[in-house]
């Protein structure tokens, strides 16, 4: 039985392998400039778990067919070079490709956090919720009025709770079920938790990111593809955490602004 | 430490009469058994939620007969609701992870093992031992009785990540009293935890017996210590978590709670508090936990791995201090959870570097138990197929943890079902290989019989296969994007993968359905199984010294003294190829 | 029969302490016990330290003026460790690791165990005087603190008192001999609350 499951371990280590090495579930396609560093990221590890996965099953398999049912008074040996070299080769080769996986890594990270979004991007706001997302624009005074949460009234469509009588900035703040944006643009986009926990996740874009109420997060992107993308909550907040999502709609920058001016006419 | 001399007085009087014998126990090995039937009755209620989650998720329509006999609202005429789904998901992690995880291959197999592996009476505080049991009873009786109140299990998750966990009945169902409920038995479970740790250390270091030195001791015995100082430290900060999150809950406190939040159209009464204090002090417990849930099954298999390969460990040593690594780092890498929390993204690299790192002693371990296989003589049986297999299962679920120590990855792979596929192979599967070896390995000391081989094959066999095809589909369905915690996959992105989910679904009910194989196996050989002698694997250690099963005193009035490490195989001895802890027959080496 | 600790026991007791007495494996194992509880209550303090430290970053963060009662707490807590102590000196030293107490020992005992409740019915009185301020549970994050911090430690001192009431009955009923052991864990413990109270005293002092 020793040498059927070292055959059965090769058939799984192949069988596991086969859908990545055919590509069979490609990551949906990169719309934004930053993705490609984590594209090309996750491409590296998977290359070098792939080795890891594959080496190690196969070691094990070959050594559990050749070790089981031995006769009986079979010389047991000991591996060359022992515990010392095995040590070594976890250390050198696993620490250094695994912390070389890390220290490049951080590009793509850096690429995404670590700079400012730029002065002139578009400044847009989306707010998460029990379960909708819905994004604020500051409108053509390119000012965003106050927030004002014993304001708000879902009912009355006012998810913000702002309140243009007495707030003249607010009076002319698009809220818009979709996140617009022109193609080829730095968005930045602030994030703002109503009432638990959600997550903002477009995956073409390779952006994710929780809101945490409370807390005054943001993120910045650059798209390059025109289309429709979904947007998806990540965190869970509840029963509709499934259902709860909306669309990034990149378009034109001629065409965003046909739907800016129709926006602020309303 | 040095060598203890041996107690003159018994730790406690010979049990006596149904309850002291059999209930309130203050034996360990009574208490070991008693936290395995506990771990027991968790798993199939566990793995019984599993299977109706995976049913929802690919056949929501689906009635199954005597669903609304487990709760009306979440199951109308037997059909589950989308949000039951969020409360058996909920149900399903906490019992698996704190009654399973951490309940069967530390505290039970430690409990029963431990004190005889080093040569002792018992552990050394019975009564805080029997309190530590029943303790972790208690929790998990109050975490059931949140599935008959009649608003239901709480939907937050295991992780219950506040404000959702933290406002109360706006949040939505199973929230007003369900997470309450949650918070409580948690924190019994902290309080046990922590008793149970207690003993376990205070056992390690001054209980061994004439010639037992630390580095002689069992390398599954250096895991329960290790993981017992894990466990100290872990369940300490999560007891307090469990206290601010019932204060916010139910005495108006702001702990969690930022000001300004709208739930259910109402304004809620808080402010000032941080959801990011929340997931620290979480996750602080949280990632030390996944060790504690691993690092026992590790010891497990490398104890039976050496027995049944006939021949130590290339360096018992190398195996002990890597152990020890893995647990001191252990603390430092909790930030992983939260790369996308809103932290400071420099932390993100600060927790990323020592998650990477731990890749280093994994990495020796994994060599160290392949490694050994060269050039040995492999027994092939239950407990050794598991073994075999712990290792191919820890090597799957290790790999996919390079991906998500990365923080620039886990901005695509977060909260997908890689991660899911992650956890599951490395703690639903490893570790839980490391409880069906030890079973199986220890099953005739416990009992004085042995489990049946052919069941305990074939038992293998679908398990191994299936998990496999339960989980590695996990991480191709977390590749192209598949969002976890969600009942229904409603949108045409989702729709040409269903059919992998119904794959997963029927290799779930599969793989299950084997696991009545075992149970079967384990009540029919207690009582009808194949008598077994005194040392049927022609082991070493002390365990296999004493009868079967053991008297209430573990080694009757004597004091076992060892004279060398407990691994001595391929050595000339009187009895065969091995020679035992407590013979001072030559042995290879001094043994140290 | 006249109760053992009220008779001058000559033969069989000492009130030296042996020079070096081998300990069992239980007692050894009993003080390794402490220490790691100790070490594990101190563990969750910390936990609760951090709580206070992140949450003081919020914008509500006031200010607590803590009840005066407090400060005469402390030393009724630190008075108590010293009768503690006093007591020890008079321990009659018995074989198999057993002691027993003269009478002015157990009367030192009792001071002690008066002191821990006085300490508890100071703090009581502290959370009265803040209630009639007004100042509750949930008034603001620093009564918060203040109410958790104060009423957990209020806890494990019971749980020191408790040991105290045993012990106290081990000295006084029956052969009136407790363990060695059992007298000189609960003095760590008992030791341990006060330098804990210490800690948590500046703690609410300079941040509450």
């Amino acid at each position: 039985m020793g040498k059927l499951l070292g055959v059965v371990l090769v058939v799984i280590a192949l069988v596991s392998a086969y859908p990545i090495l055919k590509n069979q579930y490609p990551l949906p396609e990169d719309i934004s400039t930053h993705g490609h560093l984590i594209d090309e990221q996750l491409h590296d590890t998977m290359v070098e778990a792939g080795i890891s996965f594959i080496g190690a099953q196969l070691v094990l398999a070959f050594f559990v067919w050749s070790f089981t049912g031995r006769k009986p008074g079979s010389p047991l040996k000991d591996l060359p070079g022992g515990a010392r070299m095995l040590v070594i080769v976890a250390f050198v080769i696993v620490g250094l490709e695994v912390l070389a996986l890390g220290a490049f890594g951080q590009k793509a990270w850096a690429s995404v956090y670590f700079t400012p979004a730029k002065a002139d991007s578009l400044q847009i706001q989306a707010q998460a919720e029990q379960f909708a997302f819905y994004f604020r624009y500051a409108g053509p005074d390119g000012k965003f009025g106050q927030i004002h949460p014993e304001k708000i009234d879902e009912g009355n469509q006012n998810y913000f709770g702002l309140d243009p009588e007495n707030d003249v900035a607010a009076r002319d703040d698009i809220v818009s079920g979709e996140l617009v944006v022109p193609v080829n643009r730095e968005i930045h986009l602030m994030l703002h938790g109503k009432d638990v926990g959600h997550s903002f996740f477009v995956r073409e874009l390779r952006i994710q990111q929780d809101f945490v109420p409370g807390l005054d997060l943001s993120v910045h992107f650059t798209t390059t593809k025109i289309g429709k993308y979904e947007i998806v909550c990540t965190q869970l907040c509840g029963l509709g955490h499934y259902n709860m999502k909306a669309y990034l709609n990149v378009m034109s920058q001629a065409d965003y602004d046909n739907w800016f001016k129709q926006q602020s006419a309303q | 430490m040095s060598e203890t001399s041996a107690q003159p007085a018994h730790v406690h009087a010979p049990p006596e009469g149904f309850w002291r014998k059999h209930v309130f126990s203050l034996d360990h090995k009574v208490i070991g058994k008693q936290y395995y039937a506990l771990a027991l009755v968790a798993v199939f209620t566990g793995m019984f939620l599993s299977w109706l989650m995976r049913i929802h998720l690919v056949w929501p329509a689906a009635k199954i007969p005597g669903l609304e006999l487990m709760s009306k609202a979440g199951a109308p005429g037997g059909i589950m609701t989308p949000e039951y789904y969020l409360s058996l998901l909920t149900m399903h992690g906490t019992l698996m992870v704190f009654f399973v995880l951490t309940n069967a291959p530390f505290a039970a197999f430690g409990n029963y093992f431990l004190p005889i592996q080093v040569g002792a009476e018992d552990m050394a505080f019975p009564r805080f031992n029997m309190m530590s049991f029943w303790l972790t009873f208690l929790a998990w009786a109050v975490l059931m009785l949140a599935f008959v109140i009649p608003d239901g299990p709480p939907i937050a998750g295991w992780t219950e990540y506040t404000p959702l966990s933290a406002i109360g009945k706006d949040a939505g169902p199973g929230m007003q009293w369900g997470a309450s409920l949650w918070g409580i038995s948690i924190a019994i479970f902290c309080a046990a935890s922590l008793l149970g740790a207690l003993n376990f250390i205070a056992t390690t270091l001054d209980l061994r017996t004439k010639g037992m030195t630390l580095m002689r001791m069992p390398l599954c015995t250096w895991a329960w210590f290790i993981t017992s100082c894990i466990a100290l430290l872990a369940f300490a900060v999560l007891l307090p978590a469990c206290i601010l999150l019932i204060l916010d809950r139910h005495a108006g406190t702001s702990f969690f709670i930022p000001g300004g939040l709208v739930a259910s159209d109402r304004l809620q009464p808080h402010s000032g508090g941080s959801p990011l204090l929340w997931q620290h002090l979480f996750w602080f417990f949280g990632h030390p936990e996944v060790y504690i849930a691993i690092l026992p099954s590790m010891g497990i298999v490398s104890h039976i791995l050496i027995n049944s390969m006939r021949k130590p460990l290339l360096s018992a040593k190398v195996v002990i201090y890597s152990m020890m690594s893995i647990g001191f780092l252990s603390y430092m890498v909790w930030g992983h959870h939260m790369f996308l929390s809103g932290m400071n993204p420099m932390s993100a690299l600060a927790f990323s570097f020592p998650t990477l790192t731990i890749t280093i002693p994994a990495t020796i371990l994994t060599l160290m138990w392949l490694g050994s296989l060269y050039g040995a003589n492999i027994q092939i049986n239950s407990a050794s197929l598991f073994a075999l297999g712990f290792i191919s299962m820890f090597v799957s679920g290790g790999v996919s943890g390079f991906f998500l120590a990365q923080p620039s990855i886990d901005i695509y792979l977060h909260a997908t079902y890689f991660v899911v596929g992650h956890f599951h192979m490395v703690m639903g599967v490893a570790s839980l290989f490391g409880v069906f070896t030890g079973t199986y390995f220890w099953f005739p000391k416990m009992t004085g019989r042995y489990m049946n081989e052919g069941l305990g094959k074939l038992h293998f066999w679908i398990t191994f296969i299936g998990t496999y095809c339960i989980f590695m589909p996990f991480h191709y369905l977390g590749l192209v994007g598949n969002i976890r915690r969600y009942q229904s996959f409603v949108d045409d992105f989702m729709a040409p993968y269903i059919p992998l989910h119904k794959f997963i679904t029927i290799a779930a009910l599969i793989t299950g359905a084997a696991q009545f194989i075992f149970l079967y196996n384990l009540i029919h050989s207690r009582f009808w199984g194949k008598p077994a002698p005194e040392n049927p694997w022609n082991a070493t250690s002390l365990e296999w010294t004493i009868p079967s099963p053991p008297p209430w005193n573990n080694f009757g009035d004597k004091h076992p003294v060892v004279y060398h490490d407990p691994y001595q195989y391929g050595v000339k001895g009187s009895g065969g190829d091995f020679v035992m802890q407590d013979s001072p027959e030559p042995a290879k080496g001094s043994g140290d | 029969m006249r109760p053992h600790f009220l008779e001058v026991k000559k033969s069989m007791a000492s009130t030296t302490a042996p020079a070096v007495v081998p300990q069992s494996g239980a007692e050894r194992a009993s003080r390794s016990g402490i220490w790691v509880g100790i070490f594990a209550i101190t563990m969750s303090f910390m936990a609760f330290s951090s709580a206070l430290f992140v949450r003081q970053g919020s914008l509500d963060w006031g200010h607590l003026v803590l009840p005066p009662i407090l400060y005469l707490n402390t030393l009724v807590l630190l008075a108590s460790s010293g009768t503690f102590e006093l007591s020890r000196r008079h321990l009659e030293f018995h074989t198999a690791g057993r002691v027993g107490s003269t009478g002015a020992g157990v009367a030192w005992l009792l001071a002690t165990l008066a002191l821990g409740i006085a300490f508890c019915a100071g703090q009581y009185a502290a959370w009265q005087n803040l209630r009639a301020q007004g100042i509750y549970l949930a008034t603001n994050p620093n009564s918060s603190f203040f109410y958790v911090l104060t009423s957990i430690h209020v806890l494990h001192v019971t749980a020191g008192i408790l040991a105290f009431v045993y012990l106290l009955g081990r000295l006084t009923i029956g052969s009136g001999l407790a363990r060695r052991s059992f007298f000189d864990n609960t003095a760590i413990y008992w030791h341990f609350m006060g330098v804990l109270w210490l800690y948590l005293l500046m703690l609410c002092r300079i941040k509450l």
